[in-house]
This record gives C-alpha cells, sequence and structure tokens, in this order.
C-alpha cells in the first residue's frame, strides 16, 4: 500500500545515506579511511627514509657497490673485481609509469564529471566523448592496468639484478613502500572495472554520482601517495 | 510547506554535486601536473642543479604542489564540506611529523646547536 501511495514521487534520498550532519555517511567512512591510510604510508615512507643509505650490501638505488669489498660511490669503481651492482633504479620508465598514474586521475575525473552530468544534453561528437562515462572509466582502468605492468617490469628487473625482499634494508622497505601501494592500484582497478561492468548493465547516472565520487576519491589518493614515493624515493638521492 | 521541504532537501542534498569546477579546470590541473612532473626529472638530469643546496627542497616544494592540486581540485576538498578536510588534513599532520620524528631519531637530519668550535 505504502509502495502505491509513493507511486509517481521521486525519492530524493534513493541511494543516498545521510547522516545527521546531512552528509554522506559512505563519504565521511571514506575520508576517514584514506585518513588512516594517510598514516599507513606516513609510516611506511617513513620506513624507507630512515633505513636509505643504510644497506651493508648492494645493489643501492643511486649508487655503484662493489660486491666483493663493498665499496660504495656515486661513478663507476674503476678498480672493482668481480661483480659491480649498478645504480639499480630506473628514471626513466618510473617517470612514464608517474605519467601515466597521473593522466589516470584525469581520466578518473572526467569519468565523475560525465556521471554527474549524464543528463546534460550531448549535440557534438565532443561532447558525447566528455560525457561517456564508460570510456573514461575503462580509460581509467587501463591506464592503472599499464602502471601495474610497469611495477611488474620495474620489480622483475631488480629481481634479476639481484634485489630481493631479503637482500638489503633498502630491498626490504623499497619493496614494501610499492608492494603497498601496487596493492591498492589492483584493488582500484578491481573497484573500477566493477563500476564499468555496472555502467554497462543499466548505466550510471547523477544518483550513481556519490559511487562513482568514492571510487575517484580512492583513486586519487592513490595518485597522491605516488606523487609522495616519487620525488622521495625515485628523484632524491 | 512544499518549499520548506525542498529547501530541505537541497540543504541535504551533497554539495560536491552542485560546485564541481569545469572539465577544462580538470583539463588544465592535468596539464599543470605533466610540466610539474617534466621540471622534477629534468631537475634529476641537470647535474648543476642536482648537486645543489636546493635540489632536495625545490623537489619537495614541487611534489607539495602537485599533491595539494590533486587533494583540493581532483578530490575536491576545496569544494566539499569541512569535515571531510578535518578526516584528512589531522591523519595527514600526524603522519608527517611521526616521518620528520623518525628521521631525527635514526639521525637522517639533524639541527646543529651553537656554532663550529
Amino acid at each position: 500500500m505504502a509502495t502505491t501511495a509513493h507511486a509517481g514521487t521521486v525519492d530524493p534520498h534513493k541511494g543516498h545515506h545521510y547522516t545527521t550532519t546531512g552528509l554522506d555517511n559512505r563519504k565521511i567512512g571514506l575520508w576517514a579511511f584514506l585518513g588512516s591510510e594517510c598514516m599507513l604510508f606516513g609510516t611506511l615512507i617513513a620506513t624507507y627514509l630512515s633505513y636509505k643509505g643504510k644497506s651493508v650490501a648492494g645493489p643501492r638505488p643511486h649508487e655503484w657497490v662493489c660486491a666483493a669489498t663493498n665499496v660504495v660511490s656515486d661513478s663507476p669503481i674503476a678498480n672493482c673485481v668481480g661483480q659491480m651492482f649498478t645504480p639499480i633504479l630506473d628514471i626513466p620508465v618510473t617517470s612514464a609509469s608517474t605519467f601515466v598514474l597521473l593522466m589516470s586521475s584525469l581520466a578518473m575525473v572526467l569519468s565523475h564529471n560525465a556521471v554527474v552530468h549524464k543528463n546534460v544534453p550531448k549535440n557534438t561528437f565532443w561532447e558525447r566523448v566528455r560525457g561517456s562515462s564508460k570510456l573514461w572509466l575503462a580509460m581509467t582502468a587501463f591506464l592503472g592496468m599499464a602502471f601495474l605492468a610497469f611495477q611488474t617490469y620495474e620489480f622483475t628487473s631488480f629481481y634479476h639484478e639481484g634485489l630481493k625482499l631479503s637482500t638489503n634494508l633498502f630491498g626490504s622497505s623499497f619493496f614494501t613502500l610499492t608492494g603497498f601501494h601496487g596493492g591498492h592500484v589492483t584493488f582500484g582497478v578491481l573497484w573500477l572495472w566493477t563500476l564499468f561492468a555496472i555502467d554497462v548493465k543499466r548505466g550510471l547516472g547523477p544518483d550513481d554520482a556519490t559511487n562513482v565520487d568514492l571510487l575517484a576519491l580512492y583513486w586519487h589518493f592513490v595518485d597522491v601517495v605516488w606523487i609522495a614515493i616519487f620525488t622521495l624515493v625515485y628523484l632524491i638521492k | 510547506m512544499g518549499h520548506s521541504s525542498d529547501q530541505s532537501v537541497a540543504a541535504r542534498l551533497p554539495d560536491a554535486e552542485v560546485h564541481h569546477p569545469t572539465w577544462q579546470t580538470y583539463v588544465w590541473v592535468g596539464v599543470l601536473l605533466t610540466v610539474i612532473t617534466i621540471v622534477e626529472v629534468s631537475a634529476y638530469y641537470i647535474p648543476a642543479w642536482e648537486t645543489s643546496r636546493v635540489y632536495v627542497p625545490s623537489m619537495l616544494f614541487l611534489s607539495s604542489i602537485k599533491f595539494i592540486v590533486v587533494v583540493l581540485v581532483y578530490m575536491h576538498l576545496k569544494y566539499d564540506h569541512k569535515i571531510f578536510r578535518a578526516l584528512f588534513t589531522g591523519p595527514f599532520v600526524v603522519s608527517i611529523i611521526t616521518i620528520i620524528a623518525l628521521l631525527f631519531l635514526f639521525g637522517q637530519i639533524s639541527i646543529q646547536v651553537g656554532g663550529a668550535g
């Protein structure tokens, strides 16, 4: 009966979970979660920086190391007998992966924009491109997967160059920090494809803006964590 | 009565859905982030800059700009409710203090008190 009485009316609260603050409790929850994530990554970054330069054995991030004598230098060691570790971080590759992740953030915010303005009429080709949430969600997911491919390549090449989780302090702290970040990106990619599947099945509209906003917040957070990691781990020697 | 009810509903709708920047702003922010990244990576390969005393502060400054721009514009913290700002900046400040404290504790940074003898 109650359903019949409300037939034909629009329930403004449908799909929203408002609290006494007037704010969506899922969004409050996600921001609180991101706050806790700040502290998680803060401690991981602090651990990496605390152990920086204290590895006894090579390989090292920015220095050459003579394996036999453990002599460390900023340039190739001339009289090293046996194996010599070269600086292990590959800045050009990581710069490319950083660019990919930054562009994924742009695609993410455009997908949210497309969902919010779903009901606005699109007349031109570019307006349809801009308003396609499916396109931007898929692009974000593909860029996220490209970032993971870069990270897999990096981890594999490090392994072949002799750097493992247990090799030295650098290996332990580096793989833990970037591995945790990669895990977050992986979860974000799964979330993106889930939302993409929903978009394909029934279409995402302005009513779903908060759902996309939650994913966007998570994705941008993963991006800002990488901004910090890229500078502190890769660019500062 | 109906009008008052509508106002109440409007007040309860997430303001993030009302005050978003335009897509042009998002694209310009993307361009800015790319340019800053190019400057950072270029600095790494310029020996005069990379070995200078301003290298680390400049890298931290550029990185901070990227961080702040993404958080304020892409994450809409500039336009959203103050509660969200507090929920994020509180733990963020705690994590920064933790990092600095640990760096002092492990001797990675230090403060020299008094002149050189």
